[in-house]
């Protein structure tokens, strides 16, 4: 019989364990990826692949946003390259900055500004580059500039119930255009050759092999940070609206719902996740330019995550490791073939493990697991059922 | 604009008209607090669609629906249900992957904006309210069911209880009863009873010995218009009605 007792919320602190590890598989899967990120691959890699994984990792960031809003709320953006740009581009006009002191700058025109404004006749530091003079405010812009992109354009589409694959399109064409519009304003953004020759931050070299381990680390930390706050948020009252609203759409809303509220949530933090993720790639890679943003990089976004199983935050860090290390080591190896090993392995994925990896553990290894795990016993159950046929027959 | 009324609903001159055909024709209907009321009508009556507009699914081309003396015409789904209507659809529209608890839970009438939900706690007075209704609804067993895996007939008792959680005013039922089996019928049009001391409830159904059975007053309706009103005998012998059922 239910009791009272078994369905209430427990105290805030236990409540919150349950919530960021709601069973053992949870905790443990959370394990393992923390030691994999903080312990295995520092330990094995060269420093050279180290920096490879931490730039991965903050694809990673893009894949875990993609989970919220695209496979627990139902919400295909093709355009999260868009805010990985817009934290990326805030991180490297803040370091840009810093580079372009007038005393490495005295050859120039106009020394004390970026060198590619130079190039282009600008004569004074346009009035938008100001906060990046600010550290603390270039964090506080990572943070808002995406959100307010995200909100403005969401808030209007889905309020007008534009979803599915029409809001995708709409996503790709944004990105197109800021592409297009930083690629126009290479005076002000630095164009297709993008934001370029980023050395200190506050100081502190990140060129360096020491620094760049630094800021593995610290990505690594984020992501886990933004991992656990999506599961804290997916197991509240909100996570559950956005998966019913995903499936069952008109019953949220005549349960009194407001949907647009939640659909724009969701959208605005995947956003600022994946600004915070272009904000540590730029600092991992040391410059920032358009075609790490436009529409083929936010498609490859998708892929991590398709690959790694959009509905598994966990999978998305794996698909964003695999998938780019895949790419790596396939265009090392075959410079000319890998663009057609890169599309057959997606094509497979989407084939055969339309739930991607996270799919091929929970619906086969798992299993097979289990099933070794039973064998040793002389399995009682499976005795019964004969004898029971056996009975059947008389 | 209309004048204040005793009725918990009251709908005026009411058309909607799709690309000039017209499902809803100048449709005028009172319920009174505390009513059960049924609709009937033959296929392509404007049925479901009365329903969808009161429940704000579709627009009104014309005329005006009163809840408490709200006007709902220019209201937003989620206002209307927050104002006080709860609606089930024609085929059970349940969260087949939560469980009977959760899907109720979902329905529970606080904290349904963004960070509110984020906050929501299960208080005691949450889990009361759903084991409450849980009962009423037969599923008191089920709350750790998967609500995919329960059978078609729970599945709409469940639609039901989740409209029971959010304690609305007035009940809208779209054919509550499709699906079930006579044992199941039973025990809704007992359920249906229970619930309309409460509250207004008004039903949509097919089953002509199910509204009998549960019926106060029957309102008839054909090509977006009311034939005939009255009680389920007064309807059933009216010669407009009988021409409607059984063709010319």
């Amino acid at each position: 019989m239910n009791s009272l007792k078994d369905y209430t919320d427990p105290s805030f602190s236990k409540l919150l364990y349950q919530r960021l590890f709601a069973n053992k598989e949870a905790l443990v899967g959370f394990l393992i990826l923390t030691a994999l990120l903080l312990l295995v691959l520092p330990l094995f890699l060269s420093p050279f692949r180290l920096g490879l994984a931490g730039r991965y990792l903050c694809y990673a960031f893009v894949a875990v946003g993609l989970v919220m809003c695209w496979g627990k709320a139902g919400i295909l953006s093709l355009g999260q390259g868009m805010f990985f740009g817009a934290g990326g581009y805030c991180m490297a006009m803040f370091l840009k900055l810093e580079a372009s002191d007038p005393e490495s700058t005295a050859i120039q025109t106009t020394p004390g500004i970026p060198d590619f404004m130079d190039w282009n006749q600008v004569t004074e530091l346009p009035w938008f580059w100001m906060p990046f003079k600010s550290f603390p405010l270039t964090v506080l812009l990572i943070l808002v500039v995406p959100l307010v992109l995200a909100f403005v354009m969401s808030f209007f589409y889905f309020k007008g119930r534009v979803t599915g694959v029409v809001f995708a399109i709409l996503t790709q064409s944004m990105v197109a255009c800021l592409w297009y519009f930083i690629v126009g304003n290479q005076g002000y953004f630095g164009g297709i050759n993008g934001i370029t020759d980023l050395k200190t931050l506050n100081g502190w070299d990140i060129r360096e092999d020491s620094s760049q381990r630094i800021l593995y680390f610290i990505c690594s930390l984020l992501l886990l940070a933004c991992i656990l706050l999506s599961r804290y948020i997916l197991s509240s009252r909100l996570g559950r609206v956005l998966v019913a609203q995903r499936d069952m759409e008109n019953r949220v809303r005549f349960s009194g719902y407001n949907i647009t509220s939640f659909k724009v949530f969701v959208f605005c933090f995947a956003a600022v996740i994946s600004s915070i993720g272009g904000a540590l790639f730029t600092l991992q890679v040391g410059f920032m330019s358009p075609n790490l943003i436009g529409v083929v990089p936010s498609i490859d976004m998708v892929i991590f995550t398709a690959v790694g199983g959009r509905e598994s935050l966990l999978g998305a860090v794996y698909g964003a490791l695999a998938v780019s290390y895949a790419k790596t080591i396939f265009s090392e190896a075959y410079p000319n073939l890998w663009m057609f090993f890169y599309g057959g392995v997606f094509i497979a994925i989407v084939l055969f493990l339309p739930k991607g990896l996270a799919g091929l553990y929970q619906d086969n290894i798992k299993v097979w697991v289990k099933n070794w795990m039973r064998k040793p016993e002389t399995d009682p159950e499976s005795l019964k059922i004969k004898e029971s046929e056996v009975n059947n027959v008389e | 604009m209309s004048s204040n009324t005793d009725f918990i609903l009251a709908i005026e001159d009411l058309t909607v008209s799709f690309d000039g055909f017209k499902a809803v024709d100048g449709l005028t209907l009172y319920i009174n607090k505390g009513e059960l009321r049924v609709i009937i009508g033959p296929n392509g009556a404007g049925k479901t669609t009365v329903l969808d507009l009161i429940s704000g699914k579709t627009r009104a081309t014309e005329g005006s629906i009163r809840f408490n003396n709200i006007e709902l015409t220019k209201m937003k789904e989620h206002q209307i249900v927050r104002a006080g209507i709860g609606r089930k659809f024609q085929t059970p529209s349940i969260y087949g992957n939560l469980t009977v608890f959760e899907n109720l839970e979902l329905s529970y009438p606080y904290d349904r904006n963004v960070f509110g939900s984020l906050r929501f706690k299960r208080s005691q007075a949450v889990v009361e309210k759903i084991f409450e209704v849980a009962e009423e609804i037969f599923l008191e067993e089920l709350l750790e069911k998967q609500a995919e895996f329960l059978s078609h007939g729970q599945k709409q008792w469940l639609e039901i209880g989740m409209l029971l959680v959010q304690d609305p005013e007035l009940i809208m039922l779209d054919e509550p009863v499709a699906g079930m089996t006579a044992k199941e019928r039973d025990a809704t049009a007992l359920l249906l009873k229970k619930i309309a001391k409460r509250r207004s409830v008004v039903i949509i159904e097919h089953d002509m010995g199910f509204v009998g059975k549960i019926a106060d007053k029957v309102t008839v309706l054909h090509l977006g218009k009311i034939i005939k009103e009255g009680t389920m005998e007064a309807v059933q012998n009216d010669p407009t009605v009988k021409k409607v059922y059984l063709g010319h």
